[in-house]
């Protein structure tokens, strides 16, 4: 079975380490904060000026001065810091930022990232994604494997407009959890009841396969 | 206006000479810390072909969106511009010159431009688009963009409290673009939602300090809010 949203986010967030600043990109990155492992703390850095992410509003505490980069109403917790856009991307472009999630429309072998623009369709802009890339060392694309058409998303050569060049270094699809090194996805873990077959036939990139590919587990919620 | 005192009477007063052709840098993320009284302003004066640089182009009927309704905007750089259906149609129809640039570029093109830094490196956008064109440099073995600081002939902001002589605060994330927006127009207006007594404001507190500031207004705020999103 390919694997949910919500499993997406679960397997993303056994990569955060205690102590770690984290930029979290719309959409399935998001979902991460919902499942930070027990005894981990971690910072969560939005673009638009925040260290220090909270949870949600009451309806009482709903503020207009205080969104995050997804334009939502936010909290901020205990030993957040607020700042200007030049201090936010000082601090991602000079790869502070531990760990940087964000989804795709495509991922190469050369780890080139298309995530901001579809030609002929409308550009909504790629706001910070090109920042974000750029000044990440750790970087998680978080996307679907293929497309509804079954069309690989992890190619040879991203057919889309760049967001970054060579920067993307871990892959995870609702199919499998890939690395990328030396122009290959090397296959690390597939989802639960998906066979590696499946995975080599929805992967047009150069793929690497390893005599055993562990399977993910998931608690049962 | 006498020595220090940067306040104006009104709105009209505020936007005192702005032109059709002129370049305006607003402050502001989505709707949040948006010099909306300023952009109203804009709006009542009819001028037209302006480039305006701000991180969004507000949405249909509020912010920077209110301007493109007698289309007074001819270019805009911008790092996301959806949400505003007004906005697409301009651009599907060439009506709109629209500059799309990196969020962290836009914001260190303001700040370099305020800073009297022509232009900067940046490893954003190289290998991209956004890249073609530009000179591009190798330090340490990674390639980087030459990009252009930005200045405008006005720069609008939105403060929270700020004295008579220009010290501005601002309020949680409506901070964002504000303080470079501020540093980087030839005439730099600010509008508050209160004005106190110079000292009544703990200088080491101060976010944009009186020397970038042109020009004081005390307004009153819709504050609109783009997306509530509340916990159950």
């Amino acid at each position: 079975m390919a694997l949910t949203r919500e499993q997406m986010a679960q397997r993303v967030a056994r990569e955060l380490e205690d102590g770690f600043y984290v930029n979290l990109g719309i959409g399935i990155p998001t979902l991460v904060a919902n499942y930070v492992p027990d005894g981990i703390d971690v910072m969560l850095q939005s673009e638009n000026g925040l260290l220090g992410m909270g949870r949600f509003p009451t309806e009482e505490e709903v503020d207009a001065d205080m969104i995050n980069a997804g334009k939502q109403t936010v909290t901020a917790r205990p030993g957040a810091a607020i700042f200007s856009s030049a201090e936010s991307f000082a601090m991602i472009r000079g790869g502070h930022v531990d760990l940087t999630v964000l989804g795709a429309f495509e991922v190469d072998q050369e780890g080139n990232i298309a995530s901001w623009m579809v030609p002929g369709k409308l550009i909504k802009g790629m706001g910070g994604a090109m920042d974000l890339v750029a000044g990440a060392e750790n970087i998680i694309c978080t996307m679907t494997h293929a497309s509804k058409h079954g069309e690989s998303k992890l190619l040879e050569k991203c057919t889309l407009p760049l967001t970054g060049a060579g920067c993307i270094n871990r892959v995870l699809t609702d199919l499998a959890y890939l690395e990328i090194k030396d122009g290959a996805f090397i296959l690390k873990e597939r989802a639960p009841g998906v066979s590696v077959e499946e995975i080599v036939e929805k992967t047009s990139g150069r793929l690497i396969v390893p005599d055993h590919v562990p399977e993910m587990t998931f608690e049962a919620e | 206006m006498a020595g220090f005192d940067k306040r104006v009477a009104s709105y009209e007063e505020a936007m005192e000479g702005i032109e059709s052709g002129m370049t305006v840098i607003a402050g502001g993320f989505g709707l949040c810390g948006i010099p909306e009284n300023l952009i109203a302003e804009i709006k009542r004066r009819a001028v037209t072909d302006l480039t305006v640089v701000s991180n969004n182009c507000g949405v249909d009927g509020f912010g920077l969106g209110v301007l493109l309704e007698d289309r007074q905007i001819r270019k805009i750089l911008a790092s996301y511009v959806g949400e505003n259906a007004m906005f697409e149609q301009q651009m599907l129809n060439d009506e709109i010159e629209v500059v799309l640039t990196p969020q962290g570029t836009l914001a260190e093109k303001m700040r370099a431009g305020g800073a009297g830094i022509p232009a900067f490196y940046t490893a954003t956008g190289y290998g991209t688009p956004i890249g073609e064109g530009k000179e591009v440099r190798e330090f340490n073995g990674r390639h980087y963009i030459l990009e252009e600081a930005i200045t405008g002939d006005f720069a609008i902001v939105k403060g929270w409290k700020a004295d008579r002589y220009g010290n501005v605060m601002y309020r949680h994330t409506a901070q964002n673009f504000n303080p470079m927006a501020a540093t980087a127009g030839k005439i730099t207006v600010v509008e508050v939602e209160e004005i106190v007594e110079p000292g009544e404001l703990e200088p080491s507190q101060i976010h944009t300090p009186g020397i970038y500031v042109d020009r004081i207004i005390q307004g009153s705020f819709e504050k609109r809010i783009e997306k509530r999103t509340v916990r159950s």
